[in-house]
């Protein structure tokens, strides 16, 4: 059975590290499949208007498409244009939590992320995604400087 | 109508030339609002509060309880056999992860939520305990329990039938599932009674869900800075209101809506720590309630009074039977319509059976009501149609005094709170009004901007107008809507039990399970 690898993005240079990382290990182990997972953060305990819940789903449609078509689909096709088996995958919800799930779906033997990007009072209150995801993960976390 | 319009443009070219006698002028200006408005409104009042024959008993009142009973029953009981579910469903736990993004179950009920709660809770309760004195409290949490069958009965059949357009935006309510239920089930008139919810929930939008907002925001902000011509509140809140439906500035509604939470618990918390401080007062403040459920304790109407009070604000806070919350639950993401009637149920006992006891609790704990020692009976004001009061204030008012005699800064508090609860109220109803208002006139920017249009200047006028005739009409604007919409679930209840007993047993058999989260 391939190894597979879980690379979280979030679009940023962090993101990007983080591939380049995931394609580096990916080359070393040789027979591994690579998951490309980007998640929009969101909660369904939040408040909102009438009028954005009509409109909710067409803006789902709308976020998906966006994180494919920018994020997600330029790096699985920079993988597969290098030899690898790769697979992209955009879902909503808190960040941490559902790179967890996506990893444990798939059956993937590590995570791969880059280095929280930001900085600021609200992330060292509040822990970034990052660090959520290193201190509750159910399979390895690779954290990309 | 159209005499609004004319007020309306009199008050606006008056503040144009505002000259120095221009005060006086703006306090007879609000008169005139005030008179018109009852004149023309005052037929329609008398047709839905209208006793039942041989009663003093409105007959409208008398068709939400017996709905709720009937809806209650025709379920089994559902708002107890599926409370434990309903919160499951709240907190996602039958949520598939897949779908994560779309319009959450506890979202829907938030929204449905900022809704209803609102001015019902806080100046409502005061009007029902006012008139009806604490035994109104009784009958108010009984219709609340009751209306909680009520309410899922809608909000399934809203889910089951609404309109999911090529666009990916969803519509729906009770005039889309009356026209499509009764279209499903081979009967007629269904078209008839649509159009006649839509015009009623117009009407709804434009009473209780804007003047009586604007009118009690009004009261409360003019308590404390003193007193000031309405239509002055009423410009400023139909400017702000205007910015967002109109104007499409999103900003304010999503503040909004990220505070009115905050001060729906904020308020709960500073009644429950009142409740503490006079703990030695509960135990009478609820034999009160229950000697006044049964006797009046000497209020109008004795305790038919306390009971018809009770009900009426029940169904007014709550809106159970009303159909309103049908229009803002059919947005949630399910493949189970039923599922979101489980969790509309809880928005009866939330605001009803909670926060409108909190309220009817403060009031009576506070001792604003006059009890005559002698007799123990409460004493009736000077004009025989309420109880008399410390401060001889009803409303809104009469519930910030009863808070500030315990919390004696709180009435600020409340007064932001107020506000806000109005302005989200308001736009809530903008937005169910204009549901409706498309379901008749069809979508179209212009279409759509001639009601928001009417919507703000009705602001105007709930701001000037007195406390009187804004409530009757509210309430009878609101209650029309329960008419039909109530008229129409007898037909179509037994499509929602269909899926009650799908759902049930598939729950049972365990083909519904929980995800791991």
């Amino acid at each position: 059975m391939p190894a597979k690898l879980l690379v979280g993005l979030d679009g940023t240079g962090a993101g990007a590290r983080a591939l380049a990382h995931t394609k580096r290990l990916a080359t070393l182990i040789g027979d591994c499949e690579i998951v490309v997972a980007y998640v929009i953060d969101w909660s369904p305990f939040t408040f909102q208007t009438p009028e954005e819940n009509a409109q909710r789903h067409k803006r789902r449609e709308e976020e998906l498409k966006t994180a494919h078509e920018r994020v997600v689909d330029p790096a699985v096709q920079e993988l597969r244009d290098g030899g690898f088996a790769a697979e992209g995958i955009v879902r909503h919800g808190d960040v941490a939590e559902t790179l967890d799930s996506l990893a444990t779906e798939a059956g993937a033997d590590q995570i791969v992320v880059g280095r929280a990007s930001e900085g600021g009072i609200a992330k060292r209150i509040f822990g970034s995604s990052t660090s959520n995801l290193v201190m509750h993960a159910s399979v390895p976390v690779t954290v990309v400087a | 109508m159209k005499q609004f319009e004319r007020v309306f443009l009199a008050a606006a070219a008056m503040a144009a030339t505002a000259g120095p006698s221009f005060a006086q002028d703006a306090m007879s200006l609000d008169q005139r609002v005030n008179d018109a408005f009852a004149a023309s409104t005052g037929w329609f009042v008398n047709l839905i509060f209208a006793p039942f024959p041989g009663t003093s008993f409105p007959w409208i009142v008398l068709w939400l309880v017996i709905a709720a009973t009937v809806f209650t029953f025709y379920f089994g009981f559902v708002q107890f056999r599926f409370f434990r579910h309903a919160i499951q469903l709240v907190k996602g736990d039958y949520s598939d992860p897949k779908d994560a993004g779309e319009v959450s179950h506890f979202q829907a009920l938030a929204t449905a939520l900022s809704g209803t709660v609102g001015l019902g809770n806080i100046a409502g309760v005061a009007v029902a305990v006012g008139i009806g004195g604490p035994g109104a409290t009784f009958w108010m949490i009984l219709a609340g329990l009751m209306g909680m069958a009520s309410k899922f009965t809608e909000c399934t059949l809203g889910v089951k039938y609404r309109n999911e357009y090529d666009d990916g935006t969803v519509s729906g309510g009770p005039m889309y599932y009356i026209t499509k239920g009764f279209k499903e089930l081979g009967l007629p008139g269904g078209k008839i009674l649509a159009v006649m919810f839509a015009v009623f929930c117009i009407l709804g939008a434009l009473g209780g869900g804007n003047m009586f907002q604007a009118n009690q925001a009004h009261a409360q902000i003019s308590g404390i800075v003193g007193d000031y011509p309405g239509w002055i509140t009423g410009i400023v809140f139909a400017a702000v209101v205007f910015a967002v439906i109109v104007g499409g500035i999103k900003s304010i509604a999503n503040v909004t809506e990220k505070v009115v939470p905050f001060m729906g618990i904020l308020y709960v918390g500073a009644a429950l720590i009142i409740l503490l401080v006079n703990y030695d007062k509960i135990g009478w403040a609820f034999g009160q309630i229950f000697a006044g459920a049964f006797t009046g304790l000497g209020v109008a109407g004795g305790f038919v009074g306390a009971l018809i009070q009770g009900f009426k604000r029940a169904a007014f806070s709550n809106e159970a039977g009303v159909g309103s919350a049908a229009i803002a639950h059919s947005a949630v993401r399910t493949k189970e319509p039923i599922t979101e009637g489980f969790v509309s149920l809880l928005e009866p006992l939330i605001d009803t059976v909670v926060i409108c006891t909190m309220t009817a609790l403060v009031i009576t704990i506070s001792q604003q009501l006059i009890v005559d020692p002698e007799t123990g009976l409460y004493v009736l004001n000077d004009a025989g149609t309420a109880v008399a009061t410390v401060g001889d204030v009803s409303g809104v008012a009469l519930t910030s005094a009863a808070f500030a005699s315990g919390i004696s800064w709180f009435p600020y508090v409340l007064a932001v709170a107020v506000v806000l609860f109005a302005f989200s109220t308001m736009i809530s109803w903008s937005y169910y009004g204009l549901k409706s208002w498309t379901f008749l006139f069809g979508e179209g920017k212009t279409s759509e901007l001639v009601f928001k249009v009417i919507f703000c200047v009705f602001i105007v006028i709930g701001a000037a107008a007195s406390l009187g005739p804004v409530i009757d009409f509210s309430d009878a604007a609101i209650f029309a809507m329960a008419v039909v919409n109530i008229f129409a679930l007898y037909f179509l209840m037994k499509l929602v039990r269909e899926e009650l007993n799908s759902y049930a047993s598939r729950l049972k058999s365990g083909e519904i399970k929980k995800f791991a989260h």
